[in-house]
């Protein structure tokens, strides 16, 4: 007992980068701060997907609206996030409101093109062909171009996800940022084992998601592996 | 609330002395052209000869992969508390070698994965033609595969130096230097307007480095002008294809 006290604050006392006793002795906070790291990207991801798909739909039937999407998302993508999450500091305060509405903007940059990408792949005899058979605009988007365009979807959602769940630390600056709370907490205090604990957990995270989301489009598009 | 951000960015005093606009973004443009000046050195001959060889295609590729997943506040702190240290660094400021190391960790992957698909995407049939033309392995690289690659690697340089900007912001957070500095300098005094009119400037210097990288792509493109003639051959897919890297 006493000397396992003594491991304890020798790891701690040192401020080793690895303390296995963080772990267990943080376990709330790191569980807290995962699991609001993890609402906060799959909410602006999914928020992005949605406003992605009519604007990807509008421009590509419109040159002017492709052009008007894809410069004005590049723009937001210019901006840094600290200065992107800073800027809507005025109008949604400190809140997950303003993380999600800036990590949003980012992912719908990333979606829309995979979108319009992923809709302009799909072959014009295949369109002919449904067309010819009698679909209606909507079934033919919903099921003959939204499928065949769903492997280019994926991609984009899987840097999306990925590059959200880095991106998430920065709202940490309006304390909403799950596991980057935990990263800015160790600015002032210099505390390793949280740094390494919080940026670990951070990376498997996103390897996480991105498997999650590699699975998916494995049970969404099954002729993609017959076709291998 | 717009008056006020407008009054503190007109206000000279702002501007002057050590923690002034001025010095901030002073130190955030030379640590961003330093770094990009590393990455570049570093960065672009290695994936040239991959990309020349046709070699180590995973690795070039994945980096960037690797890059996206990574959060730059996490490499920041990191380092900072490492054995780069955290004192001051020159001109570059407080922590300035570990925010310069961390920028240029940052801007490599989009440089490397660029430059190595910008190469390795050039039609064979042209290199093998120029090879057959008796041209040897040098003059197939100089002559043929880089200017056909050239405005791919450009992009590369684009969202690299988007991203080193970006990063250079996130610095502030782990008490880098920077114009991020005016950013959680407000937060910490509870001066909405102050947090506004750094992120203010911290887009529109990001804006204006946007512009300019722009206007050097097309600048250094020397297919530009075979391009304008042939508006829906290759070159035109090659241009759209290239996604916007990681943001920071």
């Amino acid at each position: 007992m006493s000397a396992q006290a003594a491991e304890v604050a020798k790891c701690y006392l040192d401020n080793s980068w690895i303390c296995g006793r963080y772990w267990s002795d943080y376990r709330p906070e790191l569980t807290d701060a995962t699991v609001q790291h993890l609402w906060i990207t799959v909410v602006s991801v999914l928020v992005g997907l949605v406003a992605a798909v009519p604007l990807a739909l509008l421009a590509r039937r419109n040159p002017t609206v492709e052009s008007l999407v894809v410069g004005g998302t590049t723009i937001i993508y210019t901006i840094p996030s600290l200065a992107l999450f800073s800027l809507l500091l005025p109008f949604t305060g400190l809140s997950p409101t303003t993380v999600i509405i800036g990590l949003a903007l980012y992912s719908l940059t990333i979606l829309v093109r995979n979108v319009l990408a992923g809709l302009r792949a799909v072959p014009d005899e295949v369109v002919e062909a449904a067309r010819g058979m009698g679909y209606s605009r909507v079934r033919l988007l919903t099921r003959v171009e939204l499928p065949l365009a769903l492997p280019i979807i994926m991609a984009g959602l899987r840097v999306a996800a990925v590059s959200t769940v880095a991106l998430a630390t920065i709202g940490a600056i309006v304390s909403y940022g799950g596991l980057g709370n935990l990263l800015l907490q160790a600015v002032g205090n210099q505390f390793k084992a949280q740094i390494f604990a919080a940026s670990l957990l951070c990376i498997l995270l996103a390897i996480a998601l991105d498997l999650v989301l590699v699975g998916a489009q494995r049970l969404l598009t099954p002729w993609t592996r017959h076709a291998r | 609330m717009l008056a006020d951000v407008w009054g503190y960015l007109t206000d000279g005093s702002h501007w002057s002395g050590s923690t002034g606009i001025a010095a901030f973004l002073v130190q955030q443009l030379l640590l961003t052209v330093t770094a990009m000046v590393i990455a570049m050195v570093v960065g672009l001959p290695l994936a040239m000869y991959a990309g020349h060889r046709h070699r180590f295609g995973f690795l070039a590729v994945n980096v960037s992969n690797v890059g996206r997943a990574v959060p730059v506040f996490a490499v920041l702190l990191v380092l900072s508390l490492g054995p780069v240290g955290s004192e001051e660094f020159g001109p570059y400021g407080r922590a300035g070698l570990a925010t310069l190391i961390s920028l240029v960790l940052f801007a490599l992957p989009p440089l490397i994965t660029n430059t190595y698909v910008g190469i390795t995407e050039v039609d064979n049939d042209i290199v093998e033609a120029s090879r057959g033309m008796g041209m040897g392995e040098r003059k197939v690289f100089t002559s043929v595969e880089l200017p056909l690659a050239m405005s791919v690697i450009m992009t590369g340089v684009r969202l690299a130096l988007v991203q080193v900007w970006a990063t250079a912001t996130i610095a502030a957070l782990v008490a880098g230097p920077g114009l991020g500095r005016i950013i959680t300098r407000g937060f910490a005094n509870h001066r909405t307007y102050e947090v506004v009119a750094g992120a203010v400037l911290v887009a529109v210097v990001a804006l204006l480095l946007e512009g300019l990288a722009v206007l050097a792509e097309r600048y250094a493109d020397p297919m530009r002008r075979a391009q304008r003639s042939d508006r829906r051959g290759r070159r035109t897919t090659l241009r759209e294809e290239p996604l916007p890297e990681a943001v920071v």
